[in-house]
């Protein structure tokens, strides 16, 4: 399957990648929208870590690992593999315990506190390429097919 | 192929999934005696409390049990298992024939033998679906509740009783709750917001006898002698592995069924996994009950695996809870509560304002266990590092850092697990990897 890979080399800590996520999964899809006017913002399902002031950065996500310690550790089923091997919550199904948040050894979920349930990355089932990695200004972010690492 | 398995619950659907990934045609058979498909039983708390409707507690996508082709016999008890004959025998006398088995049974509640215990009604266990749902069907009637048991299993009894308005106890007989899951500081923040929201907690005591008149009960009796008034009570002692039907079977009992590392019993081609079985713990490789949800999947789906014919080995379980209380989320993994002595390294972080806490326990030059209170994200990390062994020895200083993550660890242990393949190393060096 096509996954989400980093080169952190050429990432240059814009946080556009997060930009991208939470606009994607706004209600309008529009960024100043889903910002300043949305009630609820969406959580960014891609995290930037930087170093030094942003000497070093990366964008982390989501693995859509084969075998998904979020899924087996999740207690309510929310966490499913699909056929493409996506792995997606369904957020009505959660109940926000964060045993996939204890679970996941690539930190790719994440709480929502207002709403109590667990995000993560489901690789925009809307597009053909996800936000993140179109928005990346520097190609730091690869969409390809390739194994979970 | 013939697959039998015994339960329902997630180490059975760890197995299932399993054993369809490289068997499509076998005939699988699934007994329960619960009459419910696989639910999330940590959710009946959720149940209780009001938290969830009953329409939440599935665990399976409707059509799981359909498309995967598995022959489901929903509230029969198996009674014995004739391991010559390689068949299982059901309550209702039938048996069925298998070559390869699974048990997977979970858990019974343990109830000591208390006085007055046999003659009252409102005397309920915690653990099943419909454990949770008679509690509920005589929530109106209850005012004042017992939990005997401060562990997990009680905790979540009395918050659920508590959001239905109940007034609470709990009698822990431990000197402070959670004793097994936490350390002392984490347990003692959660036993603190307990009691800022009007849950009694009460250490060190034990109920010896429940006191009433006739089938109704008015209180408990402790053992220091103090008298709690109440009309009914939660036995949420613990939970023992329900294997007491394999006797005469040939099947190795000791606290659990005992299971190599494929999860095979003492007689082959039998097989166990999740709360039923006794497994190797992942740092010590002793074997030991541990009923812990995702360690339940693993274990099936090892042993559906190699009930296949797979050669997956079982890593050992690793202790992990994620747990809610009152809105403070504590997260522990691993080793929290070693031993004195110089094996161990401990480092920790503090804010009982907050309900803010963070501990770290290293063992030489590796992480061995994790308590997060507060700010839980990105825990995982933390399970990957312990489940792999990794040196941490180049950021042992940032692992209490609350921002702590991928950035503190070496170049090429991040580029093994984000970049893509073929630019996985600076130097032509395998990347160890984290996690998995």
């Amino acid at each position: 399957m096509k996954r989400i890979y980093t080169l952190e080399d050429v990432c240059i800590g814009c946080h556009l990648c997060e930009v991208a996520c939470i606009t994607e999964h706004s209600r309008s899809k529009d960024p100043v929208k889903a910002f300043l006017h949305e009630p609820e913002r969406p959580i960014s399902r891609c995290t930037v870590e930087e170093w030094d002031g942003g000497v070093i950065s990366l964008s982390t996500t989501c693995r859509h690992c084969d075998e998904p310690d979020c899924l087996r550790a999740c207690i309510s089923g929310a966490i499913q593999k699909n056929d493409s091997g996506v792995v997606r919550i369904d957020t009505e199904q959660c109940v926000g315990c964060w045993s996939c948040v204890m679970a996941c050894p690539y930190g790719a979920i994440q709480r929502n506190l207002a709403k109590k349930k667990a995000n993560k990355c489901d690789l925009c089932p809307d597009r053909l390429t996800p936000a993140c990695v179109e928005a990346c200004p520097n190609r730091a972010l690869v969409y390809k097919e390739g194994s979970q690492k | 192929m013939n697959y039998v398995i015994i339960g329902n619950s997630v180490a059975a659907v760890g197995a299932m999934r399993a054993i369809r990934a490289s068997d499509p045609t076998g005939n699988i058979i699934v007994v329960s005696r619960e009459k419910h498909t696989a639910y999330g039983r940590p959710l009946i708390s959720y149940l209780l409390g009001g938290l969830i409707t009953e329409k939440r507690m599935p665990y399976l996508p409707d059509d799981f049990y359909e498309k995967n082709r598995i022959n489901l016999l929903l509230g029969n008890e198996v009674v014995g298992v004739d391991t010559k004959a390689k068949k299982v025998k059901l309550a209702d006398g039938d048996a069925i024939a298998y070559d390869r088995l699974l048990i997977a049974t979970g858990g019974d509640p343990f109830v000591p033998p208390i006085m007055g215990l046999e003659d009252r009604d409102n005397i309920f266990t915690f653990t099943t679906w419909d454990d949770a749902a008679k509690l509920k069907g005589i929530a109106e009637e209850i005012e004042r509740a017992v939990v005997i048991g401060g562990g997990l299993i009680g905790l979540k009894a009395a918050e659920g009783l508590h959001l239905l308005g109940k007034q609470v106890t709990i009698v822990e007989l431990a000197d402070r709750i959670l004793s097994a899951a936490f350390d002392r500081p984490a347990g003692r923040i959660v036993a603190k917001k307990m009691k800022a929201n009007g849950i009694e907690v009460i250490n060190e005591d034990t109920v010896v006898s429940i006191e009433g008149e006739g089938s109704v009960i008015t209180g408990v009796t402790l053992k220091s002698g103090d008298f709690i008034p109440c009309d009914s009570v939660v036995v949420a002692i613990g939970v023992r592995p329900a294997a007491s039907f394999l006797k005469g079977s040939g099947i190795e009992v000791n606290r659990g069924i005992v299971v190599d590392e494929r999860m095979q019993t003492s007689v082959k081609g039998v097989y166990a996994a999740g709360d039923v079985a006794e497994a190797k713990d992942f740092f010590s490789g002793t074997k030991n009950p541990m009923p812990i949800w995702p360690d339940a999947y693993i274990q099936g789906d090892i042993a559906g695996s190699a009930m296949t014919g797979g050669d997956k080995d079982y890593p050992g379980g690793l202790a992990m809870n994620s747990i809610e209380f009152f809105k403070v989320s504590t997260i522990s993994m691993g080793i929290t509560n070693p031993p004195d002595g110089d094996e161990f390294e401990i480092l920790t972080y503090l804010d009982q304002e907050t309900y803010t806490y963070r501990k770290i326990v290293i063992k030489g030059n590796t992480l061995v266990g994790a308590v997060l209170v507060g700010e839980v994200d990105r825990a995982g990390i933390f399970a990957g590092l312990i489940r792999d062994r990794a040196d941490i020895t180049s950021y042992r200083e940032e692992l209490l850092r609350p921002g702590f993550g991928f950035i503190n660890l070496p170049k090429e242990v991040r580029s093994a697990l984000f970049a893509p393949a073929g630019k996985v190393t600076e130097h032509g060096q395998v990347a160890r990897a984290v996690g998995h």
